[in-house]
């Protein structure tokens, strides 16, 4: 194993051992963690030693599969705690990378300013950027939320549907905001100048030479550290707020809306601030997106990737499950990718036969999607892994 | 949705308002009620609203008067598709996201079937021939099959396991994909017009309005429909018998009614108007993959508007947004119509959550 093939697998450890923490949890620390980084150290020398081949794909594909997870854990705060119907998670997903892309580019000046526009551009760093754009997402929820949450499930997915639709259309038609309806480009990655022959100011002199080894190209490994991160980080704040007393009270709003009036709990505000919660998280996933696509349009958040996919994967996950709403994230990314492979192939094969037919093959996958989610609510509706119906771990786990 | 959620979330079935299960939700949607005649007056001003901002903006009173009748034909598409909409939604209570695939659909196949039949000349003024009849009916055949056909292997079991009604709109929201995947597939995501080339001239009406005649068959059309169907629902056996499916399934099968045959029916009826509402739209624009859609909003807010399960409120609520979409595109860019239609739906969900029309 060559020094880049190490190096790429000492940045892929980090996710390995989280990953290892999460599939471990039911174990003490004191097992879990040794557990963990074992796991992690053959994970990731693993594939570096035997199939360097598909890392990088790996790689690229964990880090979408992490951003759908994201996304699906705020849905899951949303739906899944607080049975939300929220069709509208690509207008939160397209309000948080745009903010973010705003925020840390530097607007055009000069010839560029002709070619491109944008509203403003503050040049802020990274983390500026994500709390910005958490915010704004919150922001718009807290709007949406005032006039249509009190009403029936039914309307606020017809409502969330046409929220997502006209943030999706102003982004599109409006040339002053996000440079309409061509792209945003040259959104900066955060700390690229690690991968960059290892010429970072604050980085100790003795790793430089090091870290020389990786090309630009190999962003994608710190990237991925980065999202990870982030998942961690939205994980253990979700999973501590809906243990809390705070997250009970949702779930009996959700469940027994009366009930839980009657015993005192604030179920407009409770429903609105878990509303706005997930809105903030879904957010903060695309403020996570904008970066590392580098390049964003408004045909980033068309419903079928921004939306449906995403309550494809909390269903199939498990609503009301943090670990199911990841489980499902990194599945259905799976099936779409490896479908992708076959409607390629399908597109090959077609093309000498039918050409005009051949280009129509990627459009299987949208039909195939469809028939899943249908067969998941028929079939299986808790998802793979079902909510805990124990409230809390000092009670004895209830009977069925 | 786990089982403990099923309990809170049946509660919130919509009805009727004099069933026990509405109660509780009316009494959350209660906070701004106004009789319909306060809402009707203030959408009312708000056209005349737009109407003045358009004439402000610099359009001439001229071109604002062909707006509002091009609006009044545009609000007859929309009610073909809504009046469907509308039906499902009071018999079976779940906001059916696949609906607008009803009107790509039947669009398509018409299509199909345009391009198969030789082409006969046109009929009167307008701009198909017989050809375009022949494939509507049949297109609106076919919709309705897939419609049942989807009902029965889908929404069926749904019903039969109880499901709260947010799995049937998830499910139907799956649909909605399917089918769009279906039609990409076999159509391929090109525009297509019925009748590529062929001139078809305004007719020049008083007050120097200048209308196609396509469209005055349009919006005919749309009002003929709605009105066998009112007669439909009032005066025969099978539209009272789904009139009290709406009211209260229960109840009307132990009367003896076939509660599986009248969703039946309301599929047939639903589907096919929805496909007669596509091919209207594609005569009138163009065809393409995501047109149901991208109608689904101003669809919905028809609905919603009129009140749910009355096909006149479909009607009203079609015709106002129509008029809506069409004025502001004299002062706002065109392309955010369904945000007109849905600025308005929310408006009349602010003030009267049941609609301008509830049922009695």
């Amino acid at each position: 194993m060559d020094s880049l093939h190490l190096l790429k697998a000492c940045f892929l450890l980090i996710p390995a051992v989280l990953m290892g923490c999460l599939l471990f949890s039911r174990w003490r620390w004191h097992v879990r963690l040794p557990a963990a980084i074992v796991l992690g150290c053959v994970l990731a020398f693993g594939v570096a030693g035997w199939l360097p081949g598909i890392m990088d794909y790996l790689v690229s594909f964990s880090i979408m599969a992490i951003i759908y997870a994201i996304l699906s854990l705020g849905l899951n705060a949303q739906w899944g705690y607080n049975g939300h119907l929220d069709f509208g998670v690509a207008g939160f997903f397209a309000v948080g990378a745009f903010t973010m892309a705003l925020f840390v580019t530097s607007a055009p000046a000069g010839v560029m300013a002709a070619y491109a526009q944008q509203w403003f551009g503050l040049n802020a760093p990274y983390l500026i950027g994500v709390i910005a754009a958490g915010i704004m997402a919150g922001v718009v929820a807290y709007l949406i939320a005032q006039p249509i949450l009190h009403l029936r499930a039914d309307f606020l997915a017809i409502a969330t549907l046409g929220i997502a639709e006209i943030i999706r259309l102003i982004f599109q038609n409006e040339r002053w905001l996000a440079n309409g309806p061509q792209p945003m480009s040259g959104i900066p990655q955060p700390l690229s100048c690690v991968v960059d022959g290892g010429n970072c100011a604050w980085l100790p002199d003795a790793i430089k030479p090091v870290l020389s080894v990786m090309q630009p190209r190999d962003y994608s490994y710190l990237y991925l550290v980065i999202v990870t991160l982030g998942l961690a980080l939205v994980y253990i704040v979700l999973e501590a707020m809906v243990r809390s007393p705070w997250g009970r009270a949702l779930r009996a709003v959700r469940d027994e809306e009366d009930s839980a009036a009657m015993n005192g709990k604030h179920v407009k505000s409770l429903r609105v601030q878990s509303f706005v919660l997930g809105a903030i998280i879904i957010g903060v996933a695309g403020a996570l997106y904008a970066p590392y696509m580098v390049t964003i349009d408004y045909s980033h958040f068309k419903p079928l990737f921004a939306t449906f996919l995403v309550w494809v994967m909390l269903m199939l996950g498990g609503s009301g499950n943090n670990k199911g709403a990841i489980l499902g994230a990194f599945v259905i990314w799976a099936v779409w990718s490896g479908t992708g492979f076959v409607t390629d192939y399908l597109q090959v094969a077609l093309q000498g036969i039918a050409p005009d037919v051949a280009s129509r093959m990627s459009f299987l996958r949208w039909a195939f999607v469809g028939l899943l989610l249908a067969l998941i609510v028929l079939y299986r509706p808790q998802g793979i892994l079902p909510e805990k119906k124990r409230v809390s771990r000092f009670l004895q786990e209830p009977e069925n | 949705m786990v089982d403990s959620a099923n309990t809170a979330t049946s509660g919130a079935l919509p009805g009727s308002p004099d069933s026990p299960d509405t109660m509780t939700v009316d009494a959350r949607d209660s906070g701004g009620a106004r009789s319909s005649r306060f809402v009707g007056g203030v959408l009312l001003l708000v056209l005349i609203g737009m109407w003045v901002a358009g004439w402000l903006s610099g359009t001439s009173a001229q071109d604002m008067l062909s707006l509002t009748a091009w609006g009044v034909m545009l609000g007859g598409i929309i009610a073909l598709g809504g009046i469907g909409l509308t039906l499902c939604y009071g018999v079976l209570k779940f906001p059916n996201f696949a609906h607008g695939e009803f009107l790509t659909l039947g669009a398509y196949v018409t299509y199909g079937v345009v391009l198969v039949l030789p082409q006969s000349n046109p009929i009167w003024r307008f701009s198909f021939g017989w050809e375009l009849i022949v494939g509507l009916v049949l297109a609106a055949a076919v919709t309705a099959v897939v419609a049942i056909v989807i009902d029965r292997l889908l929404y069926r079991p749904l019903r039969r396991h109880q499901s709260p009604l947010v799995l049937l709109a998830m499910a139907s929201l799956g649909m909605e994909f399917l089918l769009r995947g279906i039609v990409y597939l076999i159509w391929g995501s090109d525009f297509h017009f019925y009748y590529s080339g062929r001139s078809n001239p305004a007719l020049s009406l008083p007050f120097g309005l200048r209308l196609q005649a396509d469209q005055l068959f349009v919006f005919a059309l749309a009002v003929v429909l709605v009105a066998l169907l009112y007669w439909m629902l009032t005066r025969t056996r099978i539209g009272k018998a789904m009139r009290a499916t709406a009211d209260n399934p229960d109840l009307a099968q132990v009367r003896g009614i076939n509660t599986e045959q009248v969703i039946a029916w309301t599929w047939t009826i639903g589907a096919g108007l929805a496909a007669t509402g596509g091919v209207m739209y594609g005569l009138a624009s163009q065809m393409r993959p995501d047109m149901g859609f991208v109608l689904l909003l101003p669809l919905f807010a028809a609905v919603i508007m009129g009140g749910i399960g009355s096909a006149w409120g479909a009607l009203v609520g079609s015709v106002i947004i129509g008029i809506a979409m069409q004025l502001t595109s004299a002062f706002l860019n065109p392309a955010y119509g369904p945000a007109v239609a849905f600025v308005l739906m929310v408006l009349v969900l602010l003030m009267r959550p049941q609609g301008l029309f509830a049922q009695r």
